[in-house]
């Protein structure tokens, strides 16, 4: 593989550790703060790619199309707290995992109804269409570069509002002990509705942001989630800094692996993560419940 | 492993029951039709893959979400040691699926078993699903679409051929008879000094470590238990339908077996075969309504999570014990009245 | 003193920064009661954990009958003879009295990797079940649910079921945590009883009690050991009743 196909490679990874990112820190805040394994949080991906698609198509501009689609999926994931998440927060994780399963089941048929089974694609936006130069034979989509930036805004934003801020502070309280933080007397419904919708918007941003690169079809969120879930884990369930590093390693681990051991690439994601759990069984930066 | 007044006569109650249930299935492919009788062997099958699970989650507090990685790998177990001319004798074939299932429930278990909570939860789904891929991406098996065997293992002794397998009514019997078996195997585990260990883990983990246990090594013995239980399921599967997917790995078919065990009612054993039977006619009788079947069977699953955590089994004991109660206040203010 | 039951040399035990256990060296004696007691914080729980192996030290060594027992899992130190009750309530809630007791019975076949007997057979074990159960006064209630009977007999069922593994030496912690005085004396009588044939490590609060039966009594404060002696020696010692007792009475 020359430079500038490793370049390519490494961007692509890098971009698709973004994603998958995004995806995951919602994961490991809800695992954290709340205490909920939330296998739905893939839907909500789809649910954001789906949004992208529509609205699009409708508005006729991505850009408001994500505001809007936003603002939509924040509400949506608060309603779906308040009316389904609520109820598992003194239970078992068993339930917690049937009751989210259920949740996919529902929302994956409510897409098929909705949408249909066709795979769909949504157009890259105009404004960041064409590609750079990238050694003398290749070229690089300026979107993609876009996904990254943005990505790594948000990461920048994440990190300051989990360092800086109050909320960021019951975050962080929140994800190293749950029941203290009660104790404090901070607004502990409050606090899981907003963590919760933050990140099923996440979740749902990468799926939008994501939707113009790959297509949009039934049954994307699942191998998201699953791929989410060895993120969170090799990175330490409540660890956003974890999550990031879970979501880089994956993203050049998958990507690499996709190009080199094609057979196998599926392998490579789940070899890392059993390598990282040999090592060290609660994720790099997790605390071992 | 609750005391009490009470329990000795529902247990006789539930014996009565299950002997019913048995005697019912014993006499039904008289009475029914061949796709019934299919569906009855789905069912059977099924509560053999859900009991081995509630052994893990009800008895031994071990929520493991990638248990589909045992039923689905038999299969292809099986489509290796067939020949494409003949067939394989049952005596090699079926050790060769148990010990595979063991094997890979050892490896599987070793690995996970080192962690807990959300971890073990998320790591036994990961490794199934590389397990998934596995079969799912291989050429050699037919990928995604999967494969057939051959031809049904032989049951013979030297040339005497004493079943056929590839017969309805003859495998429904076999699978009668696993069914009964695996339940009588699992009461007997669950009665000796393991069960007693392992009951024990679920109930108080550190405690027993505490009490001179290696907690570990019995978890780990009853994660391959279950694996090889589940490894039959399968092996039984794949003789039953000849069809070999790596859908049976998939983590949907360790939601649903998990489904199963929750509906039923986990910790009761039969309350998994019970609940195998709900969701096998529950989805027959969806699919039949519409083609978003799955929509309603999502939530179903809210709903009984929400309202049933117990499961059926679990409604029926609160229903006994009500009863139970209301009889005895009869009786004590039929002594305290007409006195 | 005749060769100890339990030593330790400079036993410690970090957390992050805070030093919980620090440096501690004792030697209990074989056959004595044995207490420790020390305000809120001292670490008497963390040395606890310590001896029964649920912690791992972070420096220093324990001797157990003279063999080095350090950084041994607890499972180990129970065959060993070590036994543990807790001070909040450990038990099997939804099993019943007998088959709490069961577990810690069993606990001293040569392995439970048993499949086909059923357990009931093991004439041994149900023995021991029941001796357990009839020493922490509990027989009456044998097929009782733990979760039913009140909570100072779930207290004595804390001790039934350590008894069950038939200990040489007995840690304690806060054995009559949160009981009324006629619980609580019963408590005592039971713990004279097992002082006749046992050797006991208590860490209690109720310092009626501990000068009651103690023959020997360490004061730890903030981690370390202000001071080891008879109760006539700690009763008068003014570095222990600066440090200690004169902050107020703990019960």
């Amino acid at each position: 593989m020359d430079l500038t196909a490793f370049l390519i490679q490494v961007l692509n990874g890098v971009q698709y550790g973004f994603l998958l990112f995004l995806v995951a820190s919602g994961l490991t805040l809800i695992f954290g703060i709340m205490g909920i394994i939330n296998l739905a949080h893939g839907a909500f991906f789809m649910i954001g790619a789906y949004l992208a698609y529509s609205l699009t198509a409708l508005v006729g501009n991505f850009f408001i199309a994500v505001v809007v689609g936003l603002f939509a999926m924040v509400a949506i994931g608060y309603l779906i707290e308040r009316f389904a998440i609520s109820f598992l927060y003194r239970r078992d994780h068993l339930y917690q995992v049937l009751l989210t399963y259920g949740l996919i089941l529902v929302f994956n048929e409510l897409q098929k109804i909705i949408w249909g089974t066709d795979f769909h694609s949504v157009p890259v936006p105009a404004l960041l269409a064409g590609s750079v130069p990238l050694g003398s034979t290749q070229s690089y989509p300026i979107y993609r570069f876009f996904i990254s930036l943005v990505c790594l805004a948000i990461a920048a934003g994440m990190y300051l509002v989990i360092a800086r801020t109050r909320l960021g502070m019951m975050i962080r309280a929140g994800a190293w002990d749950r029941e203290v933080v009660q104790t404090l007397g901070i607004n502990i419904g409050r606090l899981f509705a907003i963590v919760f919708s933050l990140g099923a918007a996440l979740a749902a941003f990468a799926g939008m942001i994501g939707a113009p690169v790959s297509s949009v079809y039934p049954g994307m969120g699942d191998q998201v989630l699953i791929i989410s879930f060895v993120v969170v884990v090799i990175g330490g369930i409540g660890s956003v800094k974890g999550a990031f590093i879970g979501a880089m390693l994956i993203g050049l681990g998958d990507t690499f692996g996709k190009v080199l051991v094609p057979n196998l690439a599926s392998f490579v994601v789940y070899a890392l993560m059993a390598a990282v759990l040999l090592w060290r069984p609660q994720g790099l930066f997790g605390r071992g419940t | 492993m609750s005391a009490g007044s009470g329990t000795l006569r529902q247990s006789r109650a539930i014996a009565g029951l299950l002997g019913l249930a048995v005697l019912g299935f014993a006499i039904f492919p008289w009475l029914g039709g061949e796709y019934y009788i299919d569906l009855l062997i789905k069912v059977m099958i099924l509560g053999i893959f859900a009991m081995s699970l509630d052994l893990l989650i009800g008895y031994t507090g071990l929520i493991s979400f990638g248990h589909a990685a045992f039923f689905g790998l038999t299969g292809y177990v099986l489509v290796m040691v067939t020949p494409e001319a003949g067939s394989i004798s049952v005596w090699l074939a079926l050790p060769a699926c148990l010990i595979a299932a063991a094997l890979v429930a050892v490896v599987i278990g070793w690995m996970s078993i080192r962690t807990s909570g959300i971890y073990f939860i998320m790591l036994t789904l990961a490794l199934a699903q590389m397990l998934y891929y596995f079969f799912n991406d291989s050429t050699r098996y037919g990928g995604s679409d999967g494969t057939f065997i051959a031809s049904r293992p032989s049951v013979s002794i030297g040339s005497l051929r004493l079943l056929d397998l590839s017969d309805r009514i003859t495998l429904y019997y076999v699978v009668l008879a696993s069914l009964v078996g695996t339940f009588v195997l699992l009461l007997v585990l669950l009665r000796a000094p393991f069960g007693q260990v392992i009951q024990a883990i679920r109930a108080n983990e550190a405690r027993t470590r505490a009490l001179g246990f290696a907690v570990q090594n019995y978890k780990l013995a009853s994660f391959v238990i279950a694996g090889a239980l589940a490894g039959f399921a399968g092996f039984l599967e794949a003789t039953h339908t000849g069809i070999i997917s790596p859908a049976h790995l998939s983590w949907h078919e360790s939601g649903m077996v998990m489904i199963m065990v929750i509906l039923g009612g986990m910790g009761t054993l039969y309350g998994a075969v019970l609940g195998a039977f709900i969701l096998v006619f529950l989805q027959e009788f969806l699919q039949d309504m519409t083609e978003h079947w799955q929509l309603a069977m999502g939530l179903v699953i809210i709903v009984v999570v929400l309202v049933l955590p117990k499961g059926v089994a679990g409604m029926i004991k609160r229903l006994e014990s009500t009863l139970g109660n209301r009889h005895k206040a009869r009786v004590s203010a039929v002594e305290a009245g007409d006195g | 003193m005749a060769e100890p039951i339990l030593e330790t040399q400079a036993l410690s035990k970090e957390f992050g920064g805070l030093v919980a256990v620090d440096q501690v060296s004792l030697r209990f004696a074989a056959g004595t009661v044995h207490a420790v007691i020390g305000p809120n914080g001292a670490g008497k729980t963390t040395l606890i954990n310590l001896l029964s192996g649920e912690l791992r030290p972070s420096s220093g060594r324990i001797h157990f009958q003279g063999r080095e027992i350090t950084g041994a899992p607890s499972n180990r130190i129970a065959r060993l003879g070590i036994g543990r009750s807790y001070q909040k309530t450990n038990i099997f809630p939804e099993f019943s009295c007998l088959q709490n007791c069961w577990i810690g019975a069993q606990a001293r076949l040569p392995t439970s990797m048993r499949f086909f007997r059923a357990a009931r057979r093991y004439d041994a074990v149900a023995e021991r079940a029941e001796r357990a159960l009839a020493l922490c006064e509990l027989a009456h209630r044998k097929d009782v649910p733990a979760a039913e009977i009140s909570y100072g007999e779930q207290r004595q069922l804390e001790i039934g079921m350590m008894l069950a593994t038939e200990p040489t030496l007995l840690l304690l912690d806060e054995p009559l945590a949160g009981m009324g005085n006629d619980e609580s004396a019963r408590v005592i009588e039971l713990l004279r009883r097992l002082a006749l044939d046992h050797s006991l490590i208590l860490i209690e609060h109720d310092l009626d009690a501990v000068f009651a039966i103690a023959e020997a009594i360490t004061v730890m404060v903030n981690g370390e050991v202000l001071e080891t002696g008879p109760p006539s020696q700690i009763r008068t010692s003014a570095a222990v009743r600066e440090s200690y007792i004169g902050e107020g009475d703990a019960a």
